[in-house]
Parts: C-alpha cells; sequence; structure tokens
C-alpha cells in the first residue's frame, strides 16, 4: 500500500461520524459548515434538479469548485463521471480533497471505471454491494458509499445497500480460510481485500451511507444499520429551512441511538423535500458502473 | 480509572483501539449525561474542529469539559483537539481557549498536503507521524514545552496537564505518545488521591 493511499484512507477516518453535504454555491457551502458538515460536495446542480434537468451531467466549472473552495475550511469534495479520468486530472489539479466518481453524472465510460491508483487524490466511489465495493478499492478508492437514489428523497434503496453489504460481509467473516477463493471468484474481487474482510468483519476503507437521506430520522437510520457517516444531497438545499434541517442531520448522526434527542430533532424543521418514490422515477442512477 | 474520549465526531474509535492496547479503560463522550461518570483522562480526537466546536456547545459540553480542564484534568489532543485546546488561532475563533499556543490550522494545504514522517517525540526514539490536512504550531508561550519539531515548525507540545500533538499518534503502531498521555493521568489520579 503506498504512502498516499494510507494517508487518503486515513482522510476519510476523520470524516467518520460526519455529514458530508451538496452544496452548489459558495454561500450554500457556508450555510453547510456553520451548521456542523465535515466535507461538502461541490457540484453544479443538486442531484433532484440534475433528475429533473435530464440531458448529460457533467463535472462542474473549476471556478464554482475555486470559489467553494475559498469560503470554507473543511474538506471540499466534488463529483466526476465514472470513467472519466481527465475530469478527474482537472479536479486534482485545482487540488480537490476527494473525487466522487459519481453516478450521479452521466458515465462518461460504460465499461472501465478510473484506475484510481494513477492519482495521488483519494476517491469515493458508490457500491451497491460487497463485491461492487471490493471492486472499486481495488481499482484505488480509499472511501465507499451506499449507491441510494440520490436526488429522490426516498432512502430505500441506501437501505438496500447497507444491509446488503453488511448480511455479505457477515457470510465472508463466517467462511473456512479454504473457501475464500472461490467466493472471491463469484464476487469478482481479488482475493487478497476479500481475506481482508474475511479476518476484520468490515471493508477495508470507511463505508458512508448516501441517496435519499432527507430527515434526521434517515440519518440516524443509516447509522445504525452501520454506516459510519452519511452524505446528504439534495434533502437540505430542497427543504424549507436548509440550516435548521443540516444542524438536524449534524446532530442526529452524533447521537444516533438517542431516540429522544431524534424526536426534539425532528420537531418543527419545516417542509421535507417533496421526494419521489422508487417506482416512480424512469431513470435508476444506481444501476450506473458495476 | 478511566479516560473519556470526545466522540462527537472524527478518529475516536482509533484513540479507543489504542487504549486497549494499552490496557486502559475508556469511554465515549457524546452528551451532557456522559459526563456523569467519574474521568481521569480526556481526549480530543482528529476530525473537524468547526463540527466539534459547534456540538461541544449545543449538546451542552463545553462548560463542563472547559471547567474540567482547567481544574487539572490531564487532556489530550490530536489535530483538530490541538485546535480547540489553543488560545489562539490564525484567522479563527478559539474553542476552549486554554493552551498558550498560536495554531495555524490547514497549515500544510489541502489533502495533497497531508504526509507521512518520523521524528522524536520528547526525549523518545524517532516515532512514526501521520500529518492529515493538519495544523501546526506557530508559537507558544513561557510555560509551554515543546516536544516535537518537524521541518522546523512546532507539532507536539506541553503545558502541564495539556498535551498536543498535530498529527495522529492513533493511525500508527506506535504507542508512545499515549503512554506519555497516560502516566499523566496516573499522576493525576495519584495527586488528587491523596
Amino acid at each position: 500500500m503506498s504512502v498516499q493511499y494510507k494517508l487518503n484512507k486515513e482522510l476519510a477516518q476523520m470524516l467518520k461520524g460526519g455529514v458530508i453535504m451538496d452544496v452548489t454555491t459558495p454561500e450554500q457551502a457556508k450555510i453547510a459548515e456553520a451548521a456542523g458538515a465535515c466535507a461538502v460536495m461541490a457540484l453544479e446542480r443538486i442531484p433532484a434538479d440534475i433528475r429533473a434537468a435530464g440531458g448529460v451531467s457533467r463535472m462542474s466549472d473549476p471556478k464554482m469548485i475555486r470559489g467553494i473552495q475559498e469560503a470554507v475550511s473543511i474538506p471540499v469534495m466534488a463529483k466526476c463521471r465514472i470513467g472519466h479520468f481527465v475530469e478527474a486530472q482537472v479536479l486534482e489539479a485545482i487540488e480537490i480533497d476527494y473525487i466522487d466518481e459519481s453516478e450521479v453524472l452521466s458515465p462518461a465510460d460504460d465499461v472501465y471505471h478510473i484506475d484510481k491508483t494513477q492519482f495521488k487524490v483519494p476517491f469515493v466511489c458508490g457500491a451497491r454491494d460487497l463485491g461492487e465495493a471490493l471492486r472499486r478499492i481495488a481499482e484505488g478508492a480509499a472511501m465507499i458509499r451506499t449507491k441510494g437514489e440520490p436526488g429522490t428523497g426516498d432512502v430505500v434503496q441506501a437501505v438496500r445497500h447497507m444491509r446488503a453489504m453488511n448480511a455479505e460481509i457477515r457470510r465472508v467473516q463466517n467462511l473456512r480460510e479454504d473457501e475464500l477463493f472461490e467466493a472471491a471468484k463469484q464476487l469478482q474481487v481479488p482475493v487478497e481485500l476479500l481475506r481482508s474482510v474475511h479476518e476484520n468483519g468490515r471493508l477495508p476503507v470507511v463505508n458512508f451511507a448516501a441517496g435519499g437521506v432527507a430527515t434526521p430520522a434517515d440519518a440516524a437510520l443509516m447509522m445504525q444499520l452501520g454506516a459510519e457517516g452519511v452524505f446528504v444531497g439534495s434533502g437540505i438545499f430542497k427543504s424549507g429551512d436548509p440550516a435548521k434541517r443540516a444542524a438536524a442531520i449534524v446532530k442526529a448522526v452524533t447521537n444516533y441511538t438517542d431516540a429522544k434527542l431524534i424526536a426534539e430533532l425532528s420537531t418543527d424543521l419545516g417542509e421535507a423535500m417533496v421526494g419521489i418514490n422508487e417506482n416512480e422515477i424512469a431513470l435508476l442512477m444506481a444501476e450506473r458502473g458495476k | 480509572m478511566a479516560v473519556g474520549i470526545l466522540a462527537l465526531q472524527g478518529a475516536f474509535a482509533e484513540h479507543a483501539a489504542v487504549l486497549d492496547k494499552l490496557g486502559v479503560p475508556h469511554f465515549e463522550i457524546r452528551q451532557k449525561r456522559d459526563l456523569d461518570q467519574p474521568m481521569n483522562g480526556l481526549i480530543i480526537p482528529g476530525g473537524e474542529s468547526t463540527v466539534m466546536n459547534k456540538l461541544l456547545r449545543e449538546l451542552d459540553l463545553y462548560d463542563t469539559l472547559r471547567e474540567q480542564i482547567q481544574n487539572g484534568l490531564p487532556v489530550f489532543g490530536t489535530c483538530a483537539g490541538l485546535i480547540l485546546l489553543a488560545k489562539q488561532i490564525d484567522g479563527g475563533i478559539p474553542c476552549f481557549s486554554v493552551m498558550d499556543i498560536r495554531v495555524k490550522r490547514n497549515a500544510y494545504g489541502r489533502q495533497l498536503g497531508s504526509f507521512f514522517t518520523d521524528d522524536r517525540f520528547g526525549g523518545s526514539e524517532r516515532i512514526p507521524m501521520t500529518f492529515i490536512r493538519a495544523p501546526y504550531i506557530e508559537s507558544v508561550g513561557n510555560n509551554v514545552e515543546v516536544l516535537s519539531i518537524v521541518d522546523s515548525n512546532i507539532v507536539a507540545a506541553q503545558q502541564d496537564n495539556m498535551l498536543v500533538t498535530a498529527f495522529h499518534p492513533e493511525l500508527d503502531m506506535d504507542l508512545t505518545v499515549h503512554q506519555h498521555f497516560i502516566r499523566m493521568v496516573e499522576q493525576f489520579r495519584l495527586k488528587n488521591a491523596r
């Protein structure tokens, strides 16, 4: 493992127990930081609007990202398209803290993901199950998140992915050593990574929840299901009172088992994002990039 | 004996794992009722100082912890923890404001400036030092002992009951810094027992 990769995994460790918020302007970034975000994700449009607008969505204008980098002192992440290694090179050139190779944008390559081992800057990638997670880690991802279904306000997919991942981890933990080779073959992953899961009972990198988190209770649900932190996208700036909702989600993630506190935090938050049910949407972004 | 680990956000589990190795009992601090139990030392982990500063106040932990630190409770801050203890922060507002150090946040730049090295801690052999978007100490008061200097910047220091490192000893296998802190905790406990 290279020194840089170790440092990149360790930055994700510093983000644990925190909330990473999607922002589209320096003003939103300041609101997010003041509300207690541990990092922000800079993007042109939040996923709900990407979904509504349709068309091809791409990496954001570097000028916008720089504006956000200047506005806040917390880490700044940004998205590039799956397989678009030149967008990733651009983001590295402007010294982004983390790149999200994201299914929320239109994929640039329908076969290959970015060879993330060629970069100094860290990558986070989405995964629906253990196989996807370990394939992304083999490609050099230093952090994993569930894919969820972005821009819907519907947490069902994030829950499904987190449960699937953890169920498979428990299964791998209980295999005999000599059964790992066949399991690696079935999961289409390197056996060394699977052995690490077998021995440690967890992914070799930090695992966050993402997609459809809209309320403090959603965030606490994901934490109780085993997420180490939460990404919140459209859920904040598509709601009635973003600053208040953001701060409430941050506190719910810190004290995710305290139902009394979560009850308080859920009170008078104003309107949640409207949301779309999974079966009402035409485009399943989680299907992008396996 | 028990050490409280501030568990609002960040790398608190890593500190817990080191204390497990040393056989030191510990507990997490997430809200005010967690402070009802006896505490012989406090660890403030790495993470985002802005997040912890805000949550300390909103979860009503700030006054109690500050008072305990001022009354001599041994405290160990790594990275964000160092920032929270400092009296002066370059371009920022102090949190506990208890230690006579002036700190520069994100002193090495963004993640691409994060690095690993090894150097001395106090009179120790060279120990591994991991710096993640780290701060460093620009200057210290007369009563502060400098324990580590890397590239002519101060990265570890102690003032009475307060120990800080800009690097993350909880991320590497070396136990030197935590052992140093546990000695501070034991001395404090013995003094109070007398």
